[in-house]
């Protein structure tokens, strides 16, 4: 693990805290402003309790990105859990199987500035985020 | 992390610190519903001046608690959401919708004293 990255591993509600908490401060330290670290911070919280919800463990890792001419922060969630077998219903507003706001997926979406995901039925889930600095 | 619930008068005060995790809040839940059964009380202020995310769990559970002491007779004002937590709640699409708010502790007071002073 490099400089500028941290890894948690998601095991409870517990670690979502941690997660959250210092994915804020290495926000903060690359330089983000404390309203976009909020952003970070809100979207680690609810990818990391999908972890939770849906694979029951998982890892979270934040770090450091170099893009053409920009730097920003990437936000990896993975799991081995059972996958998502429709994956644009599971982007769409208001659409949940575990019981939850359903809102999770489509939200992080816009807290970032960009969103990838990918995902195996019966091998688990990566949802990458990023966002820019300004 | 236990939530601290003060009693002033015919209000419960629940201060809400900044790393509660799911299982707190569910405790908070039970406690202060059990609290306003206890007390009698006529409202409850949850204070989130400290929370620095308010992500959907968080955000449920509010709307949960408001609509339980509701039941109850009694009701709830959320005061101190911070202007950042606001952006990121709307940015994902989360609403307190039926849920009195208050710029801070100071102004849920003042609001729900003169809501109780006109019915008294």
């Amino acid at each position: 693990m490099s400089a500028g990255e941290i890894r948690v591993a998601i095991k409870s509600d517990q670690d979502i805290v941690v997660a959250r908490q210092r994915g804020r401060a290495l926000a903060a330290e690359l330089g983000f402003s404390s309203g976009d670290a909020t952003l970070i911070a809100t979207a680690i919280s609810e990818l990391a309790r999908n972890i939770v919800s849906y694979a029951r463990k998982g890892q979270i890792t934040v770090k450091m990105v170099n893009g053409m001419d920009r730097q920003g922060i990437s936000v990896i969630a993975s799991d081995e859990g059972p996958g998502i077998p429709d994956i644009r219903q599971a982007l769409r507003d208001g659409f949940s199987t575990s019981g939850s706001l359903g809102l999770g997926l489509p939200g992080v979406r816009r807290l970032m500035d960009e969103f990838e995901i990918a995902s195996e039925p019966g091998r688990g889930t990566t949802v990458t985020v990023k966002k820019w600095k300004p | 992390m236990e939530v601290p619930i003060l009693k002033q008068g015919a209000f419960l005060i629940a201060t809400f610190q900044a790393a509660l995790s799911d299982a707190d809040l569910n405790q908070l839940r039970m406690g202060l519903v059990q609290q306003v059964v206890k007390f009698r009380s006529r409202a409850v202020i949850v204070d989130v001046t400290a929370m620095d995310v308010m992500d959907s769990f968080a955000s449920r559970t509010l709307r949960e608690i408001a609509h339980m002491i509701r039941l109850r007779g009694a009701e709830t004002v959320i005061v101190g959401i911070q202007p950042e937590v606001a952006f990121a709640m709307v940015q994902l699409g989360l609403t307190l919708e039926g849920v009195a708010t208050a710029l801070d502790l100071e102004e849920g007071l003042a609001y729900l004293n003169e809501k109780f002073k006109s019915t008294n």
